[in-house]
């Protein structure tokens, strides 16, 4: 009997679950000897779930004992390199690091509020109709190419470091935050572009055509109809990007801004333990997963509102 | 000089050539219907009439101004000419009301609350006044057809173009519907109508096209092309009408 093999299985993977689901099933197959049909089914049935509970709450156990073991495996050295207390319980460690912090909080939301924006712009510029917009199409689509081809670090280094020496007019003079919204701005206005674009072009030509039937000119579709629909559509992929720059934000450590990280270095340089980089990812995870869990929330919030359409 | 001419119109998709020479007139406060195997261009000709499509050869004349071809305005030519689609096409992210009165506010550049009255008294006079507030894929599929009938008429069209408007609803949705374009018939709407519900056209229009391959093979009053077709293929296509019970 099927529920019999899994049952052991399920007894040798994990015995608190297994052994109620070997139970049940034996008990199965006693109720069906005797010709219990429905008793039978009932008590195959709870084998079923306690063999499942053998996996989903085994397998749960057996990487958490896991990781307790590498946690204090050799006297703990795991531990104590990335979780040092002296370190953790350290109030003035915490109060430089969240200081620090707020930098990439900063950076990040401006540079977020940015890249809606600009990225909303290119993406509209590069779905542009006609011969006329031809060259500034060209344009934006050069934009995209370079700048989702090059690695962030190395638009940071360049931006951040040459703009300033080489006094490039307008932006030759600006904060080293500054430089690094405007490196992280362009390279995440590329890749958020494409997520634009491809929310626009997943509105159905027929709701541009009753747009346009209306009277509304081509931008006026755009504004009122299309970009509204496409907005919804792309919170999910956008919410990936956010988090990705949310974390990218740590790349303007290189450039020497006093952020999470070149202050997680001191005080990993002072005290010779990894746990202040520890605290950071604690702190980027303190933001990144409520900001998850939120915007999933709004995105639901908007499917309940707006069901269907094409 | 009819109040909308289309003289030789020619319409291609790539090496498809759809629209052979359509002529056809439509004066003021006719309906005319097009019928026809499907494929053979109704719809076509309805979406070069409002400038949706870019016609190849040929002139389309509303009220004795082109309205097609190269530097016409298409945004004004198309708040002269009304049209409803088979798939309804509302916006789903915005609510009946704001469906309809997105035209007059954005493009006729009314107040909103003109633009509100407006609308409330037409979603009124088809019995959705409750509607008002309600998002689109709360409606039924009639009930979202005859505001998108609505959305239309609030840009107070000089000339309707209904393209199958029925063929996607249930067959109990459909004389809601129908009713609507009855009321504006007798309103003195000019339209121009492509459907597949005979009995319909029969009743409400001025004149019937049979369109076949992109050309009209025959066109004439209802009696004349439901009772005494004179093109064989015009028989033949009311003949397989009748028989799948429609007529
Ligand atoms: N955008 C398009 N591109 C290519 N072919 C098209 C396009 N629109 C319509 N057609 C073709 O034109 C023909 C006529 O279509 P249509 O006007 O929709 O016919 P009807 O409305 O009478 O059913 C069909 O063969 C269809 O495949
Ligand atoms: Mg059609």
């Amino acid at each position: 009997m099927l529920t019999y093999r899994k049952a052991a299985t399920a007894s040798l993977l994990f015995p608190p679950a297994g052994i109620p689901a070997m139970y049940h099933s034996l008990e199965a197959g006693r109720l069906a000897r005797e010709g219990d049909v429905e008793g039978a089914r009932t008590a195959g049935g709870k084998a079923r779930d306690w063999s499942w509970y053998a996996v989903g709450v085994g397998l749960t156990v057996y990487v958490i004992a896991f990781l307790l073991f590498i946690l204090f495996n050799n006297h703990g050295a795991v531990r104590v390199v990335f979780f040092g207390w002296s370190i953790l319980t350290n109030g003035k460690a915490w109060h430089s690091m969240l200081k620090g912090f707020w930098i990439n909080i900063q950076v990040f939301f401006i540079t977020e509020i940015i890249v809606l924006v600009w990225a909303l712009v290119v993406a509209i510029v590069r779905l542009l109709p006609g011969k006329a917009c031809r060259p500034i199409r060209m344009l934006a689509t050069l934009y995209v190419d370079i700048f989702r081809g090059i690695p962030a670090i190395l638009v940071v280094y360049l931006v951040g470091l040459g703009f300033l020496q080489a006094k490039v007019p307008l932006v030759g003079d600006l904060s080293d935050n500054q430089y690094v919204i405007l490196a992280l701005s362009l390279t995440y206005g590329a890749y958020v572009s494409e997520v634009y674009r491809a929310g626009i072009e997943s509105v159905h030509w027929s709701q541009v055509a009753a747009a346009r039937s209306l009277g509304l000119s081509y931008t006026q579709s755009l504004r009122h109809v299309v970009v509204p629909q496409a907005v919804r559509r792309v919170i999910p992929p956008l919410l990936n990007d956010f988090i990705g720059l949310q974390k990218d934000t740590a790349i303007i450590s290189v450039i020497g801004v006093l952020d999470v990280v070149n202050r997680a270095r001191f005080i990993n340089n002072a005290k010779g333990t990894l746990a202040a980089y520890s605290m950071a990812a604690l702190l980027f995870l303190a933001v990144t997963i409520p900001f998850t869990r939120w915007l999933e929330w709004l995105q639901k919030r908007s499917q309940n509102r707006m069901q269907g359409g094409h | 000089m009819a109040f909308l001419e289309i003289r030789d119109v020619h319409k291609r998709f790539g090496p498809a050539h759809i629209l052979r020479g359509i002529s056809l007139d439509v004066e003021l406060h006719q309906v005319v219907c097009l019928i026809g195997a499907s494929g053979s261009g109704k719809s076509t000709l309805l979406r070069c009439i409002n400038a949706l499509e870019v016609i190849d050869g040929g002139v389309i004349n509303l009220d004795g101004d082109r309205c097609s071809g190269q530097g016409i305005d298409v945004d004004a030519l198309r708040q002269e000419i009304g049209i409803v689609f088979q798939s309804f096409n509302l916006f789903p992210h915005m609510t009946v009301l704001d469906n309809i009165t997105l035209a007059p506010r954005k493009v006729l550049r009314l107040p909103a609350a003109e633009a509100e009255d407006r609308a409330m008294q037409l979603l009124t006079r088809i019995g959705l006044a409750e509607k008002a507030k309600d998002y689109p894929d709360r409606l039924s599929g009639g009930q979202q057809q005859r505001v998108a009938i609505v959305r239309a008429l609030a840009m107070e069209p000089r000339l309707m173009l209904l393209d199958e408007i029925t063929s996607a609803l249930d067959p109990e949705l459909v004389a809601e519907v129908l009713n609507i374009v009855r009321d504006l018939a007798r309103d003195g709407m000019t339209m121009m109508l492509a459907t597949h519900e005979m009995h319909f056209a029969k009743e409400v229009s001025s004149k019937v096209c049979f369109l076949h391959e992109g050309v009209i093979l025959e066109e004439g009053p209802p009696e004349q092309i439901f009772g005494d077709p004179t093109e064989e293929r015009t028989q033949a296509f009311l003949k397989r009408i009748i028989d799948a019970g429609r007529l």
